[in-house]
Formats: structure tokens, C-alpha cells, sequence
């Protein structure tokens, strides 16, 4: 067996242990990355230098008895959050060159936390996305079918711990970035609250819906990212002044006399049958688990896809007004005037993707339209948020399916906006109420493709999550399998 | 027909924190091109605003000397617009929840007071500097001036002529400065104007077409500005033409002001709720602890100097500038118990001196113990008038006590009555040829006595005493 195909829980075992070292477990995870890397491309940049001499870093407090939380623990690092003076490119031609002069909070946390930094994982570009398929620097293949997507927008670092070219991964998600990429890689993805993890420093795509989290192997992998990078941050108004627990208490409590709530609006036309046939074997274990399982309902689901396709690109015309080519960035360099370069920097420097939202964003906040979009949308994000607030007085957890398909191939969905859209029908809703969410592998389709299972909290509900979903995981016997690369 | 103009005003104040209203930066002014900038306030991908305290405290304090009413929660927006000076391509500012609401401040004019309606205060952060080449086509940014805090204050129209404007404007400026929230600096743009203008026939309610007035970077220009604007307004409807709503530039060298952009050209700003920040809550305590803190605002201190201490209008106009001069006087007041003398030598003597240097009160070499110790010397005689303008500038320029530089240069008032009529008979007696003529009636050579007395003492008699004696003893 070889380092790179452990958790970050067995490897600190190793680790204390004294069986292994930093930079044994970085060179393993090293070799895999230089095995697979050219099928899976999930890195945009290769931290190789820097991941070296933190390693070196690592086993010089290991020597001296100074193990943290990560000490060690090769990590990837979503191409969206800032680290200084290292390349951040937000998967777009417009920041292909951008160097931070600052670090991400959870940079900062994990640095803090003793990890190493193994590269900058692929993206769409600003994270306007579904599948990797916006990128600026190219695909990212599914490492279970590299005939097809990862999923989106962290689609790189999803496949980044699926192929074991880490431990762990960070991303954002804005509508589903991390919970459907993980789906589909067959990962454990966590979008907490919003407010409980930093957002200094990750570059803002629809800032009252952006939310960082871990891509982890395991769920104990996810308590232990989630315990290192939330908390409080002053940097950040939006921030959660409460408390941080320990998340790995949460791991072998069960739920025992739990309500588990089943949303019939989740379970509609559109899903595909193994998809839903793996879900429905779930909420089978969980039973089993001792937890009682009910129908609710979510009444105003069916507005979700269309407030958040007003929210967010409203929000992303006004976050990226700022690459104008004036400071950083792409310019265009011959410009009659200042609009002129204004104008081809940003026809030049965004992809297709980014200008749709760009253009609906602007749309939607015009003067005179205000009022029937924007102002509309917000007005029933309030009814999804009480729709949830409503059904956790009756539930301790909802559970749905996170992505209504498995991974769909490459090109399949890129002429298709709606179709792509529709991808993330089943996660959005809780980036527009604000709660927390994660993704647990459910199964296999027949094809061999991972289905990904949703559990979903109330506010700060991430213990909560993690509960379950360490129950699950532990008695649900899904086959342990790796993808062959 | 007759046309009455109708005026509003929105002032921008920069507030004189220490730093940037979201993020720590030093928001002082002067400094080397982007040297004041951070991440934050530099717009780079990933940063967010923090809220600085301190800007919402000044706000606050302004609002309250202005009668307006807190708004317990307001909210930040984003106004989008693309610019070269505006790193984000938004400005944050506050739209649809300001800080502050319906408000209003007198205004003294020569007619007596007048109420002018505020209708809001609201906070935002100032844009970047463009530095034009004047021989390359190129441009520079310095942003220094990029989030340093601004408070925008918006009169009702209630404003009826240029003249009113500008009594509101230094009404505004002198609470501000007061209040030590904003250094007032028009050069330095810590406090920059823009005017609505618009003509009605006298009588009618209804408001007319208004044009927006910018660049006027001063109070006379505001003044000049808007007596061209009324004018070429009042040709127009005079002529059958119809004013234009547009934005229009003062150009100083001409004296006109000049379209920039009409109606159509207008900005669609696409103001929503900022989702990086908070709505703001202000709570009671903090509301009452900052009333309670507030200052006596210069129209109340102008009023009261007034009737406590029986000042003319002029005098207390002077002495209430600035919060610093009318603390010194009323210092000085307080331990020489003589108001008048005090204000006369307050606003005679020494402000002469500090002005001759371009100095401010507060760095005065005569503290208000020392001019106090002097009028009281004065008042008992022991110097001169005459002798006390020699004094207070030798205690300005050495900084010294009066009693000291009299006890160094020997300038004691003689005020023995013995010793002065001593010396007079002896003048009388080596002058028979005056006092002969003076008994027949030629009065005025009393004054050649008095001269004569003085010389003999230096000019250190009591001139009271030397006018008593010398009656007396001139007498036939």
C-alpha cells in the first residue's frame, strides 16, 4: 500500500507513530501526481518547491514533538483562494498571471495548522461552472472516467483526492461547487454555513453565497479539515463570531432516535434511476441506523434555480467589475482610449461563461428592472430560507441526492447553458438559505460511475452532518474502490 | 416674469480618522503616491470591507449637531461604475438606508435666521486621484485617497439665492470643523460641494428643470458659479427657451460653467445591497453617550457670548471661528474676569501676531494666563495701556510672564501722587512762559504739560493720575 492511497487520520497515526515522515508522504503523493497527472490535469499550478520545504518544515516540529491538527498532510488548494506569491489564476486568462501579495484566512489556518501545499487545482473560470469545462487552462477528467467531467467548479480538486494526488483538498461553493464535483468523484465534500469559514481571500464569485470547505477521502478527513479551517475570522464582516467545536466528536455519536426529512421535491422528473435507486438504499441505512425517515416538503424548490440565477450573476457583474485592466490582471495593450481598453480587455480576458453572467448580472440590476429581478429574487430567497428554518423544527436532517445525474461526459452540456444549470438543481437551495451542506458517496452506478448522497442542517449544523454522515459511512458497506488510472 | 431660484446642495466632507473607513490604512493626506494602500483598498481579488468604528462615530456626531434622525439600521451599497481612480469598480456608499435622515441647521443672514432642511448623511468611501501627463498619453493613479472615509450630507432644496447657499456652506463647514470631524480644507478637496439648481416663476410651487453644478472647489466659486448658473437659466426661460436637466461643470478661468452630460448620458449605477457588509445597527447608548459628548456649536456660542459677556455681533463672530480661539478667550475671560479688554486683546493684538506668522491659537506663546495676568495689570494700574502693547509683544515673541519682562525692563507705572506733583511743580516752575499763557485761557497747552510730566518719568506715569494732578495744580 502506499502513502498517498491513506486518509489524513491514518497518516497522523503514521505520523505520531513515528513510522512515517513528512516527506515520505510527500513524495509518495508526489509519484502519484507525476503517474496521473497528465490523464486527470487537476492542478493548474505544482507547488513542488514550496510543498518540499514545508515537508522539511513538518518533520523538523515532528522531531521536536510539535504535531498539529495537519502537520504533514499534503493538501490542494482550489485555484480561487489567494496565496502569497504564488500564482492565482481563478481558472481564468484574465488572472493567468496574478500573483498574490496576501494569503487566503484558510491559507493562513492551514499553514498555521502545519499542512503542505501540494499545487493550485483546476476550475471554471471563477467558478462560473459545472463540469471544469470553463477553464482557461483545460479540462479536468473525471479519474473514473476521463472521458468525462469532475463535476464543477472545484472540479480539480475534487479529482485531485479522488486520484489520491492528495489528502485533501479545498473549495468553494457558490450553488454546489464542492458537493456536486465530490459526488461525482465519489469524495466527501462539505459546504458549511455560511459565515463559519473565511472568505478573505477567496475571490468573490456571488459573495452572499460563496462559502469555502474541504474535499476529503473520508468524514473523519472532513472533521478534521473543517476543525482547522473554520472559526471566526475579523477580516470579514460576514463572519460567525460562534464558536468552533472540535468536529470530530460528532463522528461516533449515531442517530439514534434522529427524524431525518425527505424532501418530495427533490425526488422529481429528471433524476436518473440508478441515482435515485442509490439514494433511496440510503435512506434505507440510515433507518437502519435508527433513525426515523419522513416525507417533508420544501415548498418553493422550484423557485431556487431561478433566484440564484439572479442573485448570482448579479452579484459576480459587480465582483468582477474589478478586472478592468487597469491594476493587475490582463490588459489589452492597444486601446484607442480608455474604453476601448476597457472594453477588449474584458471581451478578451473572460470566457463565454463568465460574460453570459456578467451580461445577466448587469440586466438584472439595471434601473428599471431592479425591482422585478434582483429585488423578486430576494424577496423569495427569504421564502427558501423560512421553507427550511420550517422543516429543521420538524427534522434534524434532510437528505437528498446531490447531483441528479452521475458524471456526464465531456462536451455533453457545454452548448447547453439550461441543461448545465440543471446540474446543480439540488444544491443550490442551500447556498440561498445560508446552511450548511455535504456530500457522502452513496454507491456505484452500474457503469461505475459515484453517486454522491446530500445531507443537509440547519445554520451551524455541521456536527450535525457529520454525525450522519459518519454513521452512514460506516455502515453502509459501500465497496471500497478506487478509480483505475 | 419674475424667477426665483431654488437651491440644493450636497457636500462631501472627508471625516479625519486615523485610517481608511474598510481597511487600516492611514487615510492622511500628502503622502507619496500609493503608499497608503493595502490589498483592501486596493480592490484585489478575495479582500473584504470591515467597517471602521470610528467613521460611523464622526458621522453620528454630525448628524446629531445637524437635528437629524438616526436610522437604527442602515445599510452599505455598491455603486457600479467603471473608472480608473475606482479600484473595485464600485463604490461602497449608503443608498436606500442612510445613517442619518430629516435633519435641518440655521443659517444667519442679514435678515436674521433661517431654517435649512438636511435630508440625509450618509457615509462612503473616496475614490482614487488620476494624475494626467501633460505631454504623454498617459495617466497615473495614486490611490491614497481610495477609502478614505466621506460624508456626504444632501440639504433640501430650500436654498433661495447664491448668497444663502453660500451662508449654508460655512454654516456646514464651521459645525464640521467644530465638531473636528473634517478639517474643512477645500484645497485639499476634505470638503468639496456640488449644487442643484433650478428657476420657478415667483409664486409657483411646482420646481423647475434643475442643472447639477460641479467643480467648484471653493466658497466663492460656489457663490460665482451658481449667480452665472441663475442667470444663464433666467435667459433662457426669458427667451422662450427651456433649461436642460444636465450636469454641468464650473470652469474657473471663464467664469461660465459648461455642460458635461445630459439626461440620457446619465450613469445607471446599479445600486444593490453590499453583500460583504453587515447592515449597521446603532443603538441608543451609543446614540445618547456621543449627544452627550457633543460640543456648544458656533451659532449657540456666537449667541451666548453675546449676552454673557455683552460682545458685539462682530466681536463674538471673531472670537467663535474656531472652537480653539473661543476656549482661549473664554480662558483668559475666566481668570481676568474683564471680557472687553480680553476680547480686544484677543482679537487686536494677538491674533495680529499669530496671523503675521500663520499661527493657529493653539500654538499661541501667550497662554490665556499670561494675557490674563496683564489685563489684570492693567486694570490695577500697575502699567499702561501703552505700556501693555509694548508687553504682550515682548510675551510673544519670548513667551515670558508679563510680570517678568515689567520686572526686566523696569516698565512699573509710576502712580505716586507725591512724587508726580513733585516733579510737576518743578516743570511749572522752568516754564513760567506756558503756565502764563495756560491760565489765560490757552487750554491747549495742557497737553505740553502732560508731555513734559511723561518725559520726566520715562513714561511710566500713570497718565490717570498725571491728568488729576496736573488740573489741579494748572488751575489759576
Amino acid at each position: 500500500m502506499e502513502l498517498y492511497e491513506l486518509t489524513i487520520h491514518e497518516l497522523q497515526a503514521l505520523i505520531r507513530a513515528g513510522s512515517t515522515t513528512a516527506a515520505d508522504i510527500l513524495s509518495s503523493v508526489y509519484r502519484r501526481i507525476d503517474a496521473v497527472e497528465s490523464k486527470v490535469h487537476a492542478y493548474i499550478t505544482v507547488t513542488r518547491e514550496l510543498a518540499e520545504e514545508q515537508a522539511a518544515q513538518a518533520d523538523e516540529a515532528i522531531k521536536k514533538g510539535e504535531i498539529k491538527e495537519l502537520t504533514g498532510i499534503p493538501i490542494a488548494l482550489k485555484d480561487i483562494l489567494c496565496t502569497r506569491g504564488i500564482k492565482t489564476t481563478c481558472g481564468s486568462k484574465m488572472l493567468a498571471d496574478f500573483v498574490p501579495p496576501y494569503d487566503a484566512t484558510v491559507v493562513t489556518r492551514l499553514r498555521q495548522a502545519g499542512a503542505v501545499f501540494t499545487g493550485k487545482t483546476n476550475m471554471d473560470e471563477f467558478a462560473m461552472g459545472s463540469s471544469n469545462e470553463t477553464s482557461y487552462f483545460g479540462v479536468t477528467a473525471n479519474p473514473w472516467d476521463l472521458t468525462r467531467i469532475p463535476g464543477g467548479s472545484s472540479g480539480g480538486s475534487a479529482a485531485a483526492v479522488a486520484a489520491d494526488e492528495c489528502l485533501a483538498a479545498l473549495g468553494s461553493d457558490t450553488g454546489g461547487s464542492i458537493r456536486q464535483p465530490a459526488a461525482l468523484c465519489g469524495v466527501v465534500g462539505m459546504k458549511p454555513t455560511y459565515g463559519r469559514v473565511s472568505r478573505f481571500g477567496l475571490i468573490a464569485f456571488a459573495s452572499s453565497l460563496d462559502q469555502i470547505g474541504p474535499f476529503t477521502k473520508d468524514v473523519e478527513d472532513c472533521a478534521i479539515m473543517m476543525s482547522a479551517i473554520a472559526g471566526h475570522d475579523p477580516r470579514e464582516s460576514t463572519s460567525a463570531p460562534a464558536e468552533t467545536p472540535d468536529y470530530r466528536q460528532f463522528l461516533s455519536r449515531g442517530v439514534e432516535g434522529w427524524t431525518v426529512g425527505i424532501p418530495r421535491e427533490y425526488f422529481l422528473a429528471g433524476i436518473d434511476p440508478e441515482v435515485e435507486a442509490a439514494v433511496r438504499k440510503t435512506i434505507a441505512v440510515v433507518e437502519g441506523l435508527g433513525a426515523r425517515c419522513i416525507p417533508i416538503s420544501l415548498p418553493h424548490t422550484q423557485y431556487c434555480l431561478a433566484v440564484y440565477y439572479i442573485v448570482a450573476p448579479a452579484e459576480a457583474s459587480s465582483n468582477l467589475a474589478r478586472y478592468d485592466g487597469v491594476k493587475y490582471g490582463f490588459r489589452f495593450r492597444d486601446g484607442r482610449d480608455l474604453l476601448d481598453m476597457y472594453k477588449k480587455t474584458r471581451s478578451a480576458g473572460f470566457g463565454a461563461e463568465v460574460k453570459r453572467r456578467i451580461m445577466l448580472g448587469t440586466y438584472v440590476l439595471s434601473s428599471g428592472y431592479y425591482d422585478a429581478y434582483y429585488k423578486k429574487a430576494s424577496q423569495v430567497r427569504q421564502l427558501i430560507t423560512r421553507d427550511f428554518e420550517q422543516a429543521f423544527q420538524t427534522c434534524d436532517v434532510i437528505l437528498t441526492p446531490t447531483s441528479p445525474t452521475p458524471a456526464f461526459r465531456l462536451g455533453e452540456k457545454t452548448d447547453d447553458p439550461m441543461q448545465m444549470y440543471l446540474s446543480d438543481i439540488f444544491t443550490i437551495s442551500a447556498n440561498l438559505a445560508g446552511i450548511p451542506g455535504l456530500s457522502v458517496p452513496c454507491g456505484f452506478t452500474t457503469g461505475g460511475l459515484p453517486i454522491g448522497v446530500q445531507f443537509l442542517a440547519g445554520h451551524f449544523g455541521e456536527g450535525k452532518l457529520l454525525q450522519i454522515a459518519a454513521a452512514y459511512e460506516k455502515h453502509a458497506n459501500i465497496e471500497k474502490r478506487r478509480p483505475s488510472l | 416674469m419674475e424667477f426665483e431660484p431654488v437651491i440644493g446642495l450636497e457636500v462631501h466632507a472627508q471625516l479625519r480618522t486615523e485610517t481608511k473607513i474598510f481597511c487600516s490604512c492611514s487615510a492622511k493626506f500628502g503622502a507619496a503616491p500609493n503608499s497608503h494602500t493595502c490589498p483592501v483598498c486596493l480592490g484585489m481579488p478575495g479582500v473584504l470591507p470591515v467597517l471602521n468604528r470610528k467613521v460611523v462615530e464622526y458621522a453620528l456626531k454630525m448628524s446629531l449637531a445637524t437635528n437629524c434622525r438616526i436610522n437604527r439600521e442602515s445599510s452599505f451599497a455598491r455603486k457600479n461604475y467603471f473608472y480608473p481612480d475606482l479600484p473595485k469598480g464600485y463604490q461602497i456608499s449608503q443608498y436606500s438606508q442612510p445613517l442619518a435622515e430629516h435633519g435641518w441647521t440655521d443659517i444667519e443672514l442679514a435678515t436674521g435666521r433661517k431654517k435649512i432642511g438636511i435630508t440625509r448623511i450618509h457615509m462612503e468611501e473616496d475614490a482614487g486621484k488620476l494624475m494626467h501627463d501633460e505631454y504623454n498619453p498617459v495617466s497615473l493613479v495614486d490611490l491614497n485617497r481610495t477609502g478614505v472615509p466621506l460624508m456626504e450630507i444632501v440639504s433640501e432644496p430650500d436654498l433661495r439665492s447664491p448668497e444663502e447657499a453660500a451662508a449654508y456652506l460655512k454654516r456646514l463647514h464651521e459645525i464640521l470643523v467644530y465638531l473636528e470631524v473634517c478639517d474643512g480644507n477645500m484645497e485639499e478637496g476634505s470638503f468639496r460641494c456640488d449644487a442643484n439648481v433650478s428657476l420657478r416663476p415667483v409664486g409657483q410651487a411646482a420646481f423647475g428643470t434643475r442643472a447639477e453644478l460641479k467643480n467648484m472647489n471653493s466658497f466663492r466659486n460656489v457663490q460665482r458659479a451658481l449667480e452665472y448658473e441663475i442667470k444663464r437659466q433666467g435667459y433662457l426661460l426669458e427667451s422662450g427657451g427651456q433649461v436642460v436637466q444636465e450636469t454641468r461643470l464650473w470652469d474657473d478661468a471663464q467664469g461660465i460653467t459648461i455642460s458635461m452630460r445630459g439626461k440620457e448620458d446619465a450613469h445607471d449605477y446599479r445600486y444593490f445591497p453590499d453583500p460583504d457588509l453587515v447592515p449597521l445597527l446603532v443603538g441608543e447608548g451609543w446614540i445618547a453617550e456621543i449627544e452627550s459628548d457633543l460640543p456648544e456649536l458656533p451659532l449657540e456660542k456666537r449667541e451666548r457670548f453675546i449676552s454673557a459677556y455683552q460682545l458685539s455681533a462682530y466681536d463674538a463672530g471673531v472670537l467663535t471661528t474656531s472652537r480653539a480661539l473661543a476656549d482661549y478667550f473664554e480662558e483668559t475671560v475666566r481668570l481676568s474676569c474683564q471680557p472687553k479688554p480680553a476680547a480686544n486683546w484677543v482679537m487686536g493684538d494677538l491674533l495680529r501676531f499669530l496671523n503675521e506668522d500663520k499661527r493657529d491659537i493653539k500654538d499661541s506663546p501667550v497662554p490665556p494666563t499670561a494675557l490674563a495676568d496683564m489685563i489684570k495689570l492693567i486694570e490695577a494700574g500697575t502699567i499702561s495701556g501703552k505700556m501693555a502693547k509694548e508687553i504682550i509683544a515682548e510675551m510673544y515673541k519670548s513667551g515670558q510672564p508679563p510680570q517678568a519682562i515689567i520686572a526686566a525692563q523696569g516698565l512699573v507705572q509710576i502712580t505716586d501722587a507725591d512724587m508726580i506733583s513733585g516733579l510737576i511743580a518743578e516743570i511749572m516752575a522752568a516754564n513760567p512762559d506756558q503756565l502764563a499763557q495756560y491760565r489765560s485761557g490757552k487750554d491747549k497747552l495742557f497737553g505740553f504739560f502732560v508731555g513734559q510730566t511723561m518725559k520726566a518719568t520715562q513714561g511710566k506715569a500713570n497718565p490717570q493720575i498725571i491728568n488729576e494732578l496736573l488740573k489741579k495744580m494748572l488751575a489759576p
